[in-house]
């Protein structure tokens, strides 16, 4: 739902042209991409400009089949303003050999746990991130459980046999 | 004896001291580890260690199609296992752009809001039982049991019920169900009374809930907190309302918000929670449209002819499937809800979704096609490429499935926005500088649902 | 010699002629495995969706305190059987081991629910395929989650196999 004043996705647009684009209403959302080094720019302004001022999700999309998509990763931000009642959707496209993105841990202390779960779940680094390890799975697993390439059944016990 | 200490004596060293807490401990919430640093009785600093229930859910609803990520979505927040089902669907339905029927609108309403009962129920009955009320505890399963039983009544289990549907329900409601729900919600509404009466003004569950476990409002929101955890800090911020979704904007029920942030104030906020959940029962119960029970022969009533499902399908195998279309089948009445009457009323008519009613899929070669065409691997339910979110509100705050699909019959990302993972996240703040014996009704009214957190 | 009168109201021992009953006599072996199986003190290794039920057969509805196991002790050391309710993960698993070595003789463990009979439908890189993989298993109670009446049936399973054990509880 936007508001009278300018939707958010018309304010990204005016500010940072450059660095989003594809900002579109779809669905009930607004979503939008960003580009990668620009991500903690847009974020910052988003929480302190716009007053988008919860972090409702970040997660990450493993798009290894997906022929029109150049990268790999697509970290997605799902963040709401309260006092707008406004959502947007954002996503920052990750390639695989250069899988680093800026945190917003320090725009959000919500994000500290969001993105130690991306790095343990699919293997993208947060720079800038106070404690960046594992939270689901335990250390000593090797790999990254929820991208394409890892098979679905292949367990790493720590006791027991391997079956 | 020993030697007396020198009267000169001075503390040279002061440590602190570790306390592991769980992962398998006695708060009968779920598999957590807490490692607390105490300074005497005081919490100086908490580490938390999660991921011990988790079963991958997120990559196991890759390897079916859309309609096997439902059972695994159960098993998301167990206690209020309705909305998970409920919000996955409303996702999926969202990427395809259908809508269901007001029937099936109301039911999935008065289905949630059962859920968020029996979820509140349980989380009051444990963490009261942690603080010593036992009674209440054996008071908040006994009002349970109703609602369990209610749930068996539509859905067939009485936890884990898979009962939505892409598209609509698996069922529409059983005969007697207006009447039972009723009932329930007046033996509830006793029992909540007596629970009130036992806890509200006891001196020992007063002082061990008020002023502990506080959470500020900006602390909560910057950790994306949301649900009664949030509204008990002062934050009039409920799903329902922001981004009203199925009927919520044509009932009428209201928010309770509390003010300190607190323990008790969570408390207070769960039980009036369960109060306005019942209301918006009542209300639905009373506006739902009424159900179709006749079936529409398109003009042929005189070849109506009443079938049993059994038969139906014993003549469908050798062949003698002339009349089907024109028959009403009725079925066995522990599938009560299921017949082809009912299926219209709570299932999108979309071929591309819903499974067609039993009397065309034995009838006639398009009703045949249609099932084939649903159910066998490689077909099935394909949403266009897309993502879809939609947010709900969940027992524990905002519950949103986003759901990537790649045009094949298999959803190829859902993510699941878990409420309680951004309250875990905020525990260090909630815990410390309280005392130890604090963590315990502080993390009891965290509400943490190791399901929905490690998925 | 005292008398014994049975209680009014119950039927008296068919062939015996209870006012004349002064003391009984059995086996040790059945002696104590009476008594064993009438006072379980379980540990509930809850984690998941079973949990619940494990819950709704401990309150009044379902009550599992009129077989004597009503009483939950927290503490490894002090229970003889291990409840393991709900999916155990890899994580997990572990800390599973460390409980039941922690426990003392005679000990039985109740695999609840079929996450922990067999992995359940999570055949996936984060679950124990069943916790007899890792622990030995006395009673398997399947359901996905069982019923609180699979349970009580389960646990007068375990009841029947401490009575036949007796003095003899060990594990194979």
């Amino acid at each position: 739902m936007t508001n009278a004043a300018a939707s958010i996705l018309e304010q990204l647009a005016a500010k940072f042209p450059s660095e989003t684009s594809e900002l579109k209403a779809e669905r009930g959302q607004q979503w939008g991409y960003v580009a990668k080094g620009a991500v903690k720019k847009v974020l910052t302004y988003l929480k302190n400009d716009c007053d988008f001022n919860i972090l409702m999700d970040l997660t990450c999309v493993d798009y290894l089949h997906w022929e029109e998509k150049a990268e790999r990763f697509e970290v997605v931000y799902n963040i709401y303003s309260m006092s707008r009642n406004e959502r947007i959707i954002l996503r920052a496209k990750v390639a695989e050999d250069d899988a680093v993105v800026e945190s917003a841990a320090s725009i959000w202390p919500g994000a500290n746990w969001f993105e130690r779960e991306v790095w343990d779940m699919f293997g993208v680094r947060f720079t800038g991130h106070p404690n960046l390890k594992r939270l689901i799975m335990y250390e000593e697993f090797q790999g990254h459980a929820l991208r394409k390439d890892y098979p679905y059944s292949k367990r790493q016990p720590l006791i027991g046999p391997k079956n | 004896m020993g030697k007396p200490l020198p009267s000169d004596y001075k503390v040279t060293e002061s440590r602190s001291m570790l306390l592991n807490i769980g992962p398998s401990h006695p708060a009968m919430h779920g598999v957590i580890r807490i490692v607390a640093e105490l300074d005497g009785e005081t919490v100086t600093s908490i580490d938390t260690e999660i991921g011990y229930l988790h079963r991958a859910f997120e990559k196991s609803c890759e390897q079916g199609h859309y309609n096997v990520a439902l059972p695994y979505s159960d098993r998301l927040n167990y206690v209020s296992p309705l909305i998970s089902n409920i919000g996955y669907c409303m996702s999926v339905e969202k990427l395809l752009d259908i809508e269901t029927t007001d029937r099936c609108k109301y039911i999935r309403v008065i289905m949630s809001e059962i859920s968020r009962v029996t979820d509140h129920l349980t989380c009051v009955g444990a963490s009261s039982m942690e603080l010593g009320a036992f009674t209440v505890f054996l008071y908040m399963i006994k009002a349970r049991e109703w609602f369990w039983e209610i749930v068996e009544m539509v859905t067939g289990a009485r936890l884990t019920i898979s009962y939505a549907r892409v598209g609509g329900l698996k069922a529409d409601l059983p005969d007697g169900f207006k009447e039972k729900t009723l009932t329930a919600i007046a033996e509830t509404r006793k029992v909540l009374k007596e629970v009130e009466g036992l806890l509200n003004t006891n001196r020992i569950f007063y002082d061990r809930m008020k002023d502990t476990g506080v959470i500020s409002k900006e602390d909560a929101l910057a950790y994306g907190v949301t649900g009664p955890f949030l509204r008990s800090t002062g934050v009039d911020l409920d799903a329902r309302r922001y981004a009203p979704y199925l009927v919520y904007d044509r009932l009428d029920f209201d928010i309770p918000v509390g003010e300190h942030g607190d323990n008790l104030d969570r408390y207070y906020v769960r039980m009036e929670e369960m109060q306005q959940s019942m209301r918006i029962i009542e209300q639905a119960l009373r506006d739902m449209p009424a159900g179709d029970v006749a079936v529409d022969l398109a003009g042929h009533p005189a070849r109506e002819v009443a079938i049993e499902a059994d038969k139906m399908v014993d003549e469908a195998k050798i062949g003698h499937t002339r009349g089907f279309q024109q028959s009403v089948v009725t079925a066995d009445p522990t599938l009560e809800g299921s017949s082809g009457a009912a299926h219209k009323n709570v299932y999108s008519t979309n071929k591309l979704v819903a499974l067609p009613k039993k009397e065309d899929t034995y009838g006639n070669i398009e009703g045949l096609m249609n099932h084939f065409k649903l159910v066998m691997h490689g077909h099935g339910i394909r949403p266009p490429k897309g993502e879809a979110y939609v947010p709900l509100e969940g027992a524990n705050g905002e519950l949103g499935f986003f759901v990537v699909s790649d045009g094949s019959d298999k959803p190829y990302r859902v993510r699941v926005r878990p409420p309680c993972f951004t309250i875990m996240s905020a525990l260090h703040k909630i815990l410390v500088g309280d005392q130890v014996a604090d963590i315990i009704p502080s993390f009891g009214s965290v509400n943490m649902i190791a399901g929905e957190l490690d998925r | 010699m005292g008398q014994v009168t049975a209680p009014q109201g119950t039927a008296p021992m068919t062939g015996v002629n209870v006012d004349k009953l002064d003391f009984m006599t059995t086996t040790l072996d059945a002696a104590i495995g009476w008594s064993r199986k009438f006072s379980i003190f379980q540990y509930p290794f809850i984690t998941a969706c079973c949990g619940m039920e494990y819950m709704a057969t401990a309150c009044s509805h379902y009550d599992v305190d009129r077989f004597g196991a009503g009483f939950p002790r927290f503490s490894p050391r002090q229970a003889d059987v291990l409840f393991v309710v709900g999916t155990i993960s890899h994580k997990m698993a572990p800390v599973l081991k460390e409980v039941y070595d922690q426990m003392c003789d005679p000990k039985w463990v109740v695999a609840f629910g079929v996450c922990t009979c067999t992995g359940g439908f999570y055949d996936n890189y984060a679950t124990v395929q069943g916790i007899d993989t890792i622990i030995p298993v006395d009673i398997y109670i399947p359901g996905c989650p069982p019923r609180p009446e699979n349970v009580l049936d389960g646990l007068m399973k375990l009841q029947d196999k401490i009575q036949k054990q007796g003095l003899r509880a060990e594990h194979d």
